[in-house]
């Protein structure tokens, strides 16, 4: 048995003449919580929705959980999950709770949780009996993710799973998809949170225009760790900046010429917000 | 708390996949699509009164003439009104909320789990068959207690009643999944789909008599379903002396059966070529 969940080599997809994903390479390994970040119209959506079995490739090859997934069978959706980016159904034209909700897409599975766990596990314990659509938008994710997992999934794929949370339930659900990656459950995650990739991946994949520009773990993607650091404070003729590769023997110089305290001393590595934006800005 | 979030995993690998029966997913479905019915309280009020208010209304306006064949023109309206109920609670309730299904992305959902396709359709056709079914009994009962309307006596006119109803409305059902291939969206799926039905309740009999019309108007209507359903319709409710009313001077049984047949042929096989579980704009 691989331990790889998902490999991909050389995908390509076009519309109408214009490639979405070209050439793109991407090895996911087995428990593995993967975050492919890129700016809107890279290729993020399109490339996650060819592993999921819900679009066509023009080119390439795909292996997801050791299958084709444009040859999807019943037993190989079994064994994925699926939270979607933009879907309204729990929001519109549902009247039905979230017991009956996760109870039905439990029915679909050959070995599924009971639903009341998987309605504990995202922390809707005491909205068990309430309508879908009287939830609130962060619940109403939850609930998504309820019914992605019941099926006790081998592979979990997130699309965006926190657009418009408030920090506070950024946090929670962060907490959920932590204690499901240590179940070991593989997460391949899209975002545009890049404090979320940071908190939740073991590596990311930066995706521009429908390529891999490079893959790491998010503390030293991009050179990162090695990179200069910025020290800034205020001297006597004001904010002051200086880049080095030594900022322990800055600060220590400083300390000695302020005699103590230096004011509003920074020392500051690359951001993966900074790494990022630089890598996007010039996708070669 | 400890659950055993991967145990797939492990079993998937060592043994053979036994996938939820088929049938206990069917009654899933069809649990699911009732409850979401029943509980929009609006549709379900405007679902089974409004043929019973255009039945009030035409009946108190056309009801007491006395049209050829010694049958009053309420009659013919109930029996039309029937086969037209059967109409809406399929192709008007599927054109329309499926459409509204798949923008939402319910269907989207659905068809990136393990559900076999054919679970979803089956929940349709049992929700159909159930509105459709209370839609018949509300039809009659004010048919009878209000307008005139004779039920049959004869076993073989219920026969007549049970095929035209159940050949009728699973042809109609099936057409109802094939216009959705025509539909762009949720939002205009009313737009596209009530139309239809109305012009076509207009000229296959419904509102007037269908031997009054113009010629021009019975040939386009003979191609539709409705008009068939309607004349079926009058052959298990009007005497038998009101056939030589009908434009064939008979009741067409043989014809009826063909006509629904074919549609019910040719709309499954639409459905099934055509039907898309993803919004055009997704892609």
């Amino acid at each position: 048995m691989s331990e790889v969940a998902i490999r991909v080599s050389g995908l390509r997809k076009t519309y109408q003449g214009r490639a979405a994903v070209d050439g793109l390479d991407l090895t996911v390994e087995r428990g593995e919580v993967f975050s492919l970040l890129g700016p809107n119209g890279a290729g993020k959506s399109t490339t996650v929705e060819i592993l999921e079995g819900y679009r066509r490739r023009d080119g390439g090859d795909v292996a997801v959980l050791g299958n084709d997934p444009a040859k999807a069978t019943a037993e190989w959706k079994s064994r994925i999950g699926i939270v979607l980016q933009r879907v309204d159904d729990l929001a519109q034209s549902s009247e039905l709770t979230v017991r009956e909700w996760v109870g039905s897409m439990a029915a679909y599975f050959p070995d599924p949780m009971r639903p009341d766990e998987a309605i504990e596990l995202v922390g809707l314990a005491d909205k068990r009996d309430a309508r879908s659509s009287s939830l609130s938008g962060g619940q109403r994710r939850r609930l998504d993710v309820a019914l992605g997992i019941v099926g006790r999934p081998e592979l979990l794929f997130l699309d965006e799973p926190t657009t418009g949370f408030d920090p506070e339930a950024r946090r929670q659900f962060w907490g959920l998809i932590e204690s499901l990656a240590d179940a070991g459950t593989t997460i391949l995650l899209t975002t545009h949170y890049l404090d979320e990739a940071e908190r939740l991946a073991d590596r990311v994949g930066v995706i521009n225009a429908g390529r891999i520009l490079e893959v790491g773990p998010p503390a030293t993607l991009g050179g990162r760790a090695s990179a200069a650091a910025t020290v800034r404070w205020i001297g006597p003729d004001g904010p002051r900046e200086l880049t080095t590769d030594e900022p322990t023997r800055v600060v220590l110089d400083l300390a000695t010429r302020f005699d103590g305290e230096v004011p509003e001393l920074v020392v500051e590595r690359p951001s993966l917000e900074d790494v990022y934006l630089r890598m996007i800005g010039s996708p070669e | 708390m400890s659950v055993d979030l991967t145990g797939a995993a492990a079993r998937a690998r060592t043994t053979a996949y036994h996938p939820p029966s088929l049938l206990s997913v069917y009654r899933v479905r069809a649990v699911v699509e009732l409850k979401t019915f029943m509980r929009e309280r609006e549709a379900v009020v405007f679902t089974f009164s409004f043929p019973i208010l255009l039945l009030v209304i035409f009946g108190a306006v056309f009801g007491r003439q006395d049209i050829s064949g010694g049958v009053r023109f309420a009659q013919v309206f109930v029996a039309g009104m029937i086969a037209a109920g059967l109409f809406a609670s399929s192709f008007q309730n599927l054109g329309i909320s499926i459409p509204i299904e798949r923008d939402s992305g319910a269907l989207k959902r659905l068809a990136g789990t393990p559900m076999p396709p054919s679970a979803y359709f089956v929940g349709k056709i049992v929700l159909v068959a159930i509105v459709a079914t209370v839609q018949q009994v509300l039809l009659l009962a004010v048919g009878v207690l209000f307008y005139g309307l004779h039920l049959p006596t004869e076993g073989s006119r219920w026969l007549t009643y049970l095929w035209v109803s159940v050949l009728g409305i699973s042809a109609c059902t099936l057409l109802g999944i094939s216009a959705t291939a025509i539909v762009k969206n949720g939002r205009t799926a009313p737009a596209v789909i009530s139309p239809i039905a109305i012009v076509l309740q207009f000229i296959s009999g419904v509102f007037f008599v269908f031997a009054a019309l113009p010629g021009w108007m019975q040939t386009i209507a003979a191609f539709f379903p409705l008009k068939w359903m309607t004349q079926g319709m009058r052959s298990v409710f009007l005497p038998d002396g009101y056939q030589a009313q009908e434009p064939a001077g008979s009741w067409e049984h043989g014809r009826i059966a063909l006509v629904l047949g074919l549609w019910l042929v040719g709309g499954l096989l639409v459905s099934v070529r055509t039907f898309r579980w993803r919004n055009k704009a997704d892609g």
